[in-house]
């Protein structure tokens, strides 16, 4: 594959995104201020493809504004959030979501805290239900300046 | 006793998943495209050369035929002209050209100075075309059977490697015994 | 000369630091005391070498020597003398450098302060730091040397990514680094322990005030890093969970649990192998987060350029680095038994909880971070992970961790005694509540769900931690400096999150497009654009836009935000004005020339956001005064306990 143009292209865009200063101002405003919060939300949702680690409210590249364009026209002709992001997703997959999807295969990640959670739970009940068994055997005595700290 | 293997168990699982990792890195930021095996889209688009008729998906509709998106800014489209006009010169799979938010004027001119690999070149000034080819960068190259499904996406300047490598075996090996 | 003298120095450190190594655990393990005394020449001989390598490097860059390839690449003529400087950690083979450099830094600290160590367990320590140095400088060496020639010698440098060039980017890297690599040496005290088979109260004592400065050092740099993001970047964010942003948030997380562990290991000689594993992890994530940022499996703004053979190199000295000391865990960690207990009310139970919420915060950011590497090569398709998924799972962890803050603080060792304490906790939950709600609600008309909640945690923590210090001082007690510190870290957490909460609930951006004399309300304040003008700088030209700030009619200010454009790079930064106005943070950035004097402006109104940095810096303002507090320096008197847990024995 093309490792120089690949090169080029990511290249451009980190210098691009590393400067980060040639972000977008993007002063789109929509009629309906419901529309334009909506439309605000998906542009800090959706990912610039191009700049890959910038939301496509902020990156300046063409490819951006064109899919803001894309979300603005949509949204005027009302289609909802869901629509939109299933029809970016339809052309660019799912990496054009910040947000993970709610699916099957990504379980793991978004019930990941959640077990972390009980898992730790069950391991302070353990450790406090040993602990609190020792101490009436636990005659050692605590430093004298052995209050906080 | 053995939870305190626990950690290290954890560790080396890492380790491997860090390991394909970095196997897989030389295609990080290439992303895998929704459209292999999804129908093309369909198109009906201006003609950069010849105004009078459209470029048309429809007509397309029963040959292999490659689709590259390029414009007159991109270097990496420089670097590939010459691998297009070598697959031109083979007349095995025709190249429509997409010319992504360019100048008209312009791309006529680099066509004229450096060679038309193309059979013909469509316009997207709005960019909306190559948003419905999942495009993010150019230049990009799709290869699209004869019943209109896409098959392949090459991301970056086509070589005359991947031409060999991943372009002639698929056109070839479906030609062999079917239609 | 200079570029082959400092590559010859970092030849003979690597030698130093083989022999640091070999010494270090040899001689000690052996019995061999002319071994372990030879140590500490090593670790001397090691940092001077580090130090001249540095030093040619330097002298390279300022001397503007384009004969060396990484001053070509990474300094100009036109560059000034600061940032010539400050060039040397701009890419990935300087920043190793400076990696290094720390490392010897910290090594000789650590040598210096190891007076009332143990010898045989002091050279232990030494000689594992000195494993680490070895690996570093062999990575150097082999992979990426900042001594390599051009030839023939560029013309002229490609000068230093603009970005860089910028007193806060400048510090940002040397103190950040400070911190992460400052946890090398609790590592190495941890695998000192393992190494003699022992781990006992002292040695937590030891090891408390080397993690809390680290810890210190960490706190600061992620701070300096998110405020310049805040002030250069341009649009008023502060932090992205960006994957290498969070290769350096894992270890603080890690760290803060750590050093909260360790005080539960120094007070009563519990949680030794959680406090040990947790000394690992948290080296083992800077040194994860080092492997990220350079071996391209991660996409990220901030990576150094990615090369598939560096990151082979750092996996396996990864593997042997945290794969060793996790196996020597598994080997002495059952060793290490406490028959202590304490209360479900007790400060011990809620240094647990902490340290556990801590972990799953820290768990759940790894997951975020490594999940589209994981997808891909489990072959799960790609996965994107981005704000809206870590905002909401780290304050999963983080609300119940603040809120437990707040009554942990009144706990005692070993007895709790939260019953007397009742009192003290309703009434402080309730002024907290009624002056939290009244901020919000009454300087504002809206808010979030979790804005009046944020607001009340937050004040509680600060009106608890006040409990304790007030009533030693009503009663003429002395505070002992560890309390202080802890208070004041405690108050740092408090106000960071007070303004965090204040942040994300009341900011008010928009982007507008302004022609000159149009004006734009936002807020409670108008801005009206004058129009732009040309500027130029040493390296750059700049567009200049004029505004003038008034709020409800009355001058405020006149903000001038900019455009630069480095001409050697070809790359456009944006200078955001920011004005600070009753406690507002005015942002304005100027954005694209629309044609016919009409430009479009970005406008952001963040309340309180200075105070973020502020608090992190209280923060580790906090663990400085901890970590200098004499009575670690003291062995403790414990005469009973049998000293150290040999085989078998309950220690």
């Amino acid at each position: 594959m093309g490792r120089s143009a690949r090169v080029v292209l990511i290249t451009a865009c980190l210098a691009l995104a590393l400067v980060r200063a040639a972000w977008a101002v993007d002063p789109t405003e929509l009629p309906d201020p419901a529309l334009q919060a909506r439309y605000l939300a998906l542009t800090h949702e959706l990912r610039c493809m191009q700049c890959q680690n910038e939301a496509l409210a902020d990156s300046p590249v063409g490819l951006a504004a064109d899919l803001r364009r894309e979300v603005r026209d949509q949204l005027l002709a009302g289609k909802s959030d869901d629509q939109i992001r299933a029809w970016m997703t339809a052309r660019y997959g799912d990496f054009i979501l910040f947000r993970p999807r709610y699916s099957l295969r990504n379980a793991w990640l978004w019930g990941a805290p959640f077990a972390l959670l009980l898992i730790g739970a069950l391991v302070c009940w353990r450790v406090v239900r040993t602990r609190t068994t020792l101490l009436p055997g636990d005659h050692e005595p605590l430093e004298e300046d052995g209050q906080n700290g | 006793m053995t939870k305190f293997l626990l950690p290290l168990g954890l560790f080396v699982l890492l380790a491997v998943v860090l390991a394909i990792g970095i196997r897989h890195s030389p295609e990080k930021g290439i992303i895998a495209s929704p459209l292999l095996g999804k129908p093309a889209p369909v198109f009906a688009l201006p003609n950069l050369t010849d105004p009078a008729h459209e470029v048309r998906s429809a007509d397309l509709r029963g040959h292999w035929y490659l689709f590259n998106v390029w414009g007159t800014w991109c270097g990496g489209c420089r670097e590939e002209h010459q691998a297009l006009l070598q697959v031109r010169r083979a007349a095995v799979v025709p190249i429509i050209g997409l010319d992504w938010k360019d100048d008209d004027a312009q791309a006529l001119g680099w066509l004229t100075q450096l060679g038309n690999p193309y059979q013909s070149v469509a316009t997207d000034h709005s960019g909306r075309e190559a948003i419905e080819w999942g495009v993010y960068g150019a230049p990009e190259t799709f290869l699209v059977n004869p019943q209109g499904i896409v098959v392949y996406k090459h991301v970056g300047a086509l070589t005359p490697d991947t031409w060999s490598r991943e372009i002639l075996p698929r056109v070839s090996g479906r030609r062999a015994g079917s239609s | 000369m200079l570029p082959e003298l400092g590559h010859f120095a970092l030849i003979l450190a690597l030698l130093l630091a083989g022999l640091q190594a070999f010494f270090g655990i040899a001689g000690p393990a052996l019995a061999r005391d002319r071994w372990s005394g030879a140590v500490t020449s090593a670790v001397a001989g090691q940092a001077v070498m580090v130090a001249t390598a540095v030093a040619c490097l330097i002298a390279c860059f300022v001397s503007e020597d384009f004969s060396v390839a990484y001053v070509a690449e990474n300094s100009n003529s036109a560059l000034p003398l600061f940032y010539r400087v400050s060039a040397l950690w701009g890419a990935h083979e300087g920043s190793l450098l400076l990696w290094i450099l720390l490392l010897a830094a910290w090594t000789v600290a650590v040598a210096l302060g190891s007076g009332r160590l143990p010898p045989r367990f002091a050279a232990r320590v030494l000689g594992v730091l000195g494993v680490v140095s070895f690996g570093f400088l062999l990575f150097t060496l082999a992979t990426s040397s900042p001594f390599v020639r051009l030839d023939p010698p560029a013309p002229d440098g490609r000068d230093l990514n603009p970005i860089l060039q910028d007193p806060g980017l400048a510090i940002h890297p040397p103190i950040l680094y400070t911190g992460y690599v400052g946890f090398a040496v609790a590592f190495a005290f941890a695998c000192a322990a393992m190494l003699e088979g022992r781990l006992d109260q002292n040695w937590a004592r030891w090891t408390r005030p080397w993690t809390t400065a680290a810890w210190s050092f960490l706190t600061c740099g992620i701070a300096l890093g998110s405020f310049w993001a805040y002030y250069e970047l341009g649009w008023g964010g502060f932090w992205f969970w960006d994957p290498v942003e969070n290769a350096s948030f894992m270890p603080w997380l890690m760290g803060t649990a750590l050093i909260h562990s360790l005080a539960v290991t120094d007070k009563r000689g519990l949680f030794k192998s959680w406090t040990l594993l947790l000394a690992i992890l948290a080296f083992s994530l800077s040194l994860l987060g080092t492997f990220l940022v350079r071996s391209g499996v991660l996409v990220s703004v901030h990576s150094f350029a990615a090369d598939p053979t560096r990151g082979i190199f750092i996996l396996v000295f990864l593997i042997i680095m945290i794969g060793g000391a996790l196996a020597l865990y598994a080997w002495r960690a059952p060793l290490l038994r406490s028959s202590a207990g304490f209360e479900l009310g007790a400060r011990e139970s809620f240094l647990l909880f902490n340290n556990v919420l801590l972990v799953i915060a820290a768990a759940t950011v790894f997951a975020g971070t490594l999940a589209p590497l994981i997808s891909d090569s489990l072959k799960l398709g790609t996965l994107s992970v981005g704000p809206p998924y870590f905002n909401p799972t780290f304050m999963l962890s983080m609300l119940p961790l603040l809120a437990l803050l707040s009554v942990g603080i009144h706990a005692n060792w070993k007895r709790g005694r939260l019953n007397d304490s009742q009192r003290t906790l309703l009434y402080t939950f309730i002024a907290a509540a009624v002056l939290g709600c009244g901020f919000v609600f009454g300087l504002y008309s809206h808010a979030r769900v979790l804005t009046p909640i944020g607001a009340t945690l937050a004040l509680w923590i600060i009106l608890s931690s006040l409990v304790d210090p007030i009533d030693r001082w009503r009663r003429g007690l002395t505070l002992p400096r560890a309390v202080l510190g802890m208070t004041v870290a405690h108050f740092g957490v408090a106000l960071a999150v007070f303004a965090l909460t204040t942040v994300q609930s009341f900011t008010i951006e928009r982007d507008v497009a302004l022609a000159p004399g149009g004006t734009a309300t936002v807020g409670d304040y108008e801005f009206r654009f004058e129009g732009v003008k040309p500027v130029e700088g040493p390296n750059y030209e700049a567009v200049a836009g004029t505004l003038t700030v008034t709020r409800h009619g009355a001058p405020v200010a006149v903000m001038i935000p900019q455009k630069r454009n480095f001409w050697v790079q070809h790359q456009v930064t944006s200078e955001t004005a920011i004005r600070m106005h009753r406690g507002n943070n005015l942002l304005l950035a100027l954005g694209e020339d629309l044609g016919a004097g009409r430009w479009s402006v970005r406008i952001q109104i963040r309340p309180l956001v200075s105070l973020v940095w502020i608090a992190a810096f209280i923060m580790a303002m906090g663990g400085a005064l901890a970590a200098s507090d004499r009575r670690y320096r003291a062995a403790r008197a414990l005469a009973t306990a049998p000293e150290g847990a040999t085989a078998g024995q309950p220690g």
